[in-house]
């Protein structure tokens, strides 16, 4: 079996798996990163959303090959950083619910600030729209992004 | 192949049955618990103790879904107790027959069947460190007061915290009898409180039975037959078997079993797993025909659940006769963490972890496969990824106790979103026909409904029909208006397509039917739809104070353009009073956009207020994402939905502004997971006619054409 390197939060990461499995669950059970989560297996849900070189992509449809030698963030990563504006604005929106989508909606939320550090309601929603909630959180979801970008912005 | 059930119906009629109103509940008595002599802990009941660190550890008997009883039930016992909220850690109850009570979460019970045992436990607890401090003292109980985990010895200003108590409490007998607090003395309850479980929620960490390991665990998919009760005729693993990682294919009794070191080689071997099925009876059911059966259905003689008056009379007597007919779909209950389980049998033992709303079943469930003891089988419910009725069937922990039996190891089952979707337990579709008469005054003179649907519970409990009326006129059978002249009745209608409930049961179906037809004879008798509504509750309806609550935040009664409109609806189930107003826009080619929902609840005291919030939310997302796409349709006894593209879901972008205000009450509460759910569609429904003029009667929204001129 071929062997890849990967850098996981800013961890480098050997793995030795099929080229064409899935990053999910190369970061599930491989490294036992189980923060991403498994809702569709066809780049449907997005609760398995990461991000790759910043951008958000669908763990369950990208294959480990092509995740290889980038750098890829998971809601570990984001935890790792002390108070991270959107965990602090998730928090005080009390957003989740079940909690099981979350990951995935906060790392699409980190790529959107990424891209747009102040992003209107309509940017919310292009960016947010891949990623299903069946709890409904999403009115809470939008005022956390923008609470997140005025923490960011530096409290505005 | 029908599924044994492993519980009869009268057990579940006990929380579940009535939708609502009238539940018969034995009185749940707390039982002292078992302390260790000299630990210095105290466990007054089995719903908490204290250490002497004065941590205090509450039990909490009811899962999480996401509605929040992992923090509403530590606030009812915290409050009571005076306990200090920072010193709070909630652990899940281990399934028990009947230490904690039902176990089930489902008909939205958690606050309002604990509302006065968990009182009741804290209460008590805190009694016996205020004995205690005052032998300690020895001083009169009387000149004692407790606030924040901490004892107060008035006169004196002397002070013993909780976990200082907790060893000269725990040898004190347990009082019979405690006071409750005034609600005017609340510090928790109807408090802001931040949910306990959201920071695991947000790291990553919370660990959902989908992400639950052990050591070596094998992990199975399950290769289901594709039409509905068929069997396998025949199967070829040669393919599988060559996957690296698979371990072992087994024939189980609903299918057959990939045995592999993880999900994904699991998942990859079932896909080249080549079976033959049986398809049974079912191979030619569609939608089309289970329709046409509710129609034939519907031109039986129905069996009577209500009446008042000579409907036949008046409708002929009336000025308007107005006939509707309405259809509404399966839909499935898709929680985003699809079903799995984790079973380990031995031989005189069963371990299982388990994403569940019905701990209990999956006790009793574990110990009719295996032939061992309930007391053997230890079931730990984990966090579920969502719920919505789903986990309250037992079909798939079942599988892995099967499953670990066989393999004489531990296994975790893991479903597909496919498998859930394919394979689940659905809302039930209906169909109803309704008869109005609006009389020349401009009054309601008749009202009358035939449902046809099938019965959840003739399904499940085969040959122990309720005694009464069936399930399936929750919420029809209790129109609370005073409409004079009433006949309601009902066909059963039951199809091979597995049925459960979903979150809010027949109420879903039923108000929607019921006050999207209010609304049209509304509309033919010229009334305002909320001042209709108005003037048939009677003057003690609690309906009225959320209609009114709802009306005037939404700004009911100010106009709006042609292709906009605001429709209201509303509904009592499981204890609680919920009123909505929906206002949308529909474009000439007829595209939806929801714009803003606005609703209301009277749950009594509203226990943990940002949870009610969230709930009403929820609920307005759930009923939406229904309402407007949602159906489970069948081909040739397939179920045709196979993923998210087939079965979308609402997204964010098609979310409207949703506003909840909680109708102030100090009355004991009622439930809140599901009552925010029947009033959604219909005031949609209500809507989009205000906005076009055209009335929806069959759901989803997808299946109409919206377009006006």
């Amino acid at each position: 079996m071929p062997t890849y390197t990967l850098f996981v939060n800013q961890k480098k990461q050997l793995v030795e798996v099929e080229a064409d499995t899935p990053l999910l669950w190369v970061l599930r059970e491989t490294l036992g990163l189980t923060g991403t989560k498994y809702g569709c297996g066809q780049g449907l849900c997005g609760s398995c959303t990461v991000l790759l070189d910043g951008e958000a992509v669908r763990a369950c449809t990208l294959s480990v090959e092509d995740a290889a030698d980038k750098q890829i963030t998971t809601i570990e990563g984001i935890t790792a950083e002390k108070e991270h504006p959107l965990l602090q604005a998730w928090l005080e929106e009390e957003v989740s619910q079940c909690g099981y989508c979350q990951p995935g909606q906060i790392l699409s939320a980190a790529a959107l600030l990424n891209a747009k550090p102040h992003p209107t309601d309509q940017e919310i929603d292009d960016a947010m729209s891949g990623v299903l909630c069946r709890c409904g959180t999403y009115p809470r979801i939008r005022k956390a992004i923008h609470r997140a970008a005025q923490r960011k912005g530096g409290g505005r | 192949m029908k599924r044994r059930m492993h519980i009869n119906r009268r057990e579940f009629l006990q929380v579940l049955g009535a939708g609502g109103a009238g539940l018969t509940l034995g009185v749940f008595r707390l039982a002292p618990a078992q302390t260790q002599e000299g630990s210095g802990v105290f466990k007054p009941n089995e719903f908490l103790s204290i250490d002497p660190d004065g941590t205090v550890t509450i039990w909490v008997a009811r899962s999480e879904l996401g509605q929040g009883a992992r923090t509403a039930v530590p606030m009812m016992v915290a409050e009571e107790l005076d306990a200090d909220w920072e010193k709070i850690r909630i652990m899940p109850a281990l399934a028990h027959p009947s230490k904690y009570g039902s176990m089930q979460t489902g008909g939205s019970t958690t606050v309002r069947r604990g509302w006065e045992p968990l009182r009741k436990a804290g209460a008590t607890a805190r009694e016996m460190l205020i004995t205690a401090a005052a032998q300690t003292w020895g001083v009169e109980r009387a000149t004692c007061r407790t606030e924040n985990g901490i004892v107060y010895h008035i006169p004196s200003g002397r002070t013993l915290t909780y976990g200082e108590l907790a060893g000269a409490a725990a040898a004190l007998p347990v009082p019979a009898e405690v006071k409750l607090k005034d609600a005017k003395d609340y510090k928790i309850i109807g408090k802001q409180k931040a949910r306990l479980d959201t920071p695991d929620k947000l790291s990553g960490k919370a660990l959902f039975g989908f992400d639950f390991m052990l050591p070596g665990l094998a992990v199975a998919a399950i290769a289901h037959p594709p039409v509905l009760g068929g069997t396998v005729k025949s199967w070829d693993g040669s393919a599988t078997k060559q996957l690296k990682g698979v371990k072992e294919i087994v024939q189980v009794p609903h299918g057959i079993a990939v045995i592999a070191d993880s999900v994904w080689a699991a998942l990859q071997g079932r896909d080249q797993l080549k079976v033959e099925w049986h398809k049974g009876e079912n191979a030619n059911l569609d939608s089309a025909a289970i329709e046409q059966y509710f129609l034939e259905k519907s031109r039986e003689q129905g069996a009577l659940v209500r009446t008042e008056g000579d409907a036949a009379a008046a409708l002929s007597a009336a000025a308007k006769h107005i006939t509707a007919q309405y259809h509404v779909p399966f839909i499935s209950h898709s929680p985003m963490e699809p079903m799995n389980c984790v079973a380990d049998v031995q031989s005189d033992r069963v371990e299982i972890w388990a994403p569940t709303q019905n701990p209990q079943w999956v006790q009793r469930m574990a110990a009719e496969v295996t032939g061992l003891a309930l007391e053997k089988v230890f079931v730990n419910t984990t966090l579920s990824g969502g719920g919505f009725g789903r986990r309250l069937m037992v079909d798939y922990a079942e599988e892995a106790v099967d499953l670990s039996m066989r393999l004489k190891a531990p296994v975790k089952v893991i479903w597909s979103r496919e498998d859930d979707l394919q394979h689940g337990y659905f809302r039930p579709g209906s169909y109803h026909a309704l008869e109005g008469a609006v009389d020349d005054q401009h009054r309601i003179t008749a009202w009358k409904h035939r449902i046809v649907a099938p019965s959840i519970s003739a399904q499940l409990f085969p040959g122990q029909e309720r005694r009464g009326n069936p399930d399936l006129v929750d919420g029809a059978a209790q129109v609370p208006y005073r409409l004079g002249i009433i006949a309601i009745d009902y066909v059963m209608a039951n199809t091979a397509l597995p049925v459960t409930w979903l979150r809010s049961v027949y109420n879903s179906a039923n108000a929607f039917v019921n006050e999207s037809f209010l609304d049209e004879l509304a509309h033919a008798a010229g009334r305002d739809p909320l001042a209709l509504r108005l003037e048939l509750l009677p003057a003690e309806s609690r309906l009225r104070g959320a209609l009114q609550l709802a009306a005037e935040k939404a700004g009911w009664g100010e106009a709006l353009p042609r292709g906009r409109g605001r429709g209201i609806a509303c509904h009592a189930c499981f204890g609680s009073y919920a009123a909505h107003v929906a206002e949308v826009t529909v474009t000439p080619e007829g595209r939806l956009s929801v714009n803003r929902v606005v609703c209301a609840i009277d749950c009594g005291q509203a226990v943990h207020p940002e949870g009610v919030r969230q709930q009403m939310e929820g609920a307005v997302v759930f009923s939406l994402s229904g309402a407007m796409r949602e159906a489970i349709t069948l081909q040739n006894g397939s179920v045709v939905q196979q993923n998210f593209d087939t079965y979308d879901l609402l997204r964010i972008h098609e979310t409207p502004a949703i506003e909840v205000y909680i109708v102030d009450s100090t009355l004991a509460p009622g439930g809140v997971g599901e009552p925010g759910v029947p009033p959604v569609a219909p005031a949609l429904c209500n809507a989009i006619c205000a906005a076009t003029g055209i009335r929806v009667r069959r759901l989803p929204l997808s299946a109409n054409d919206l377009a006006w001129s």
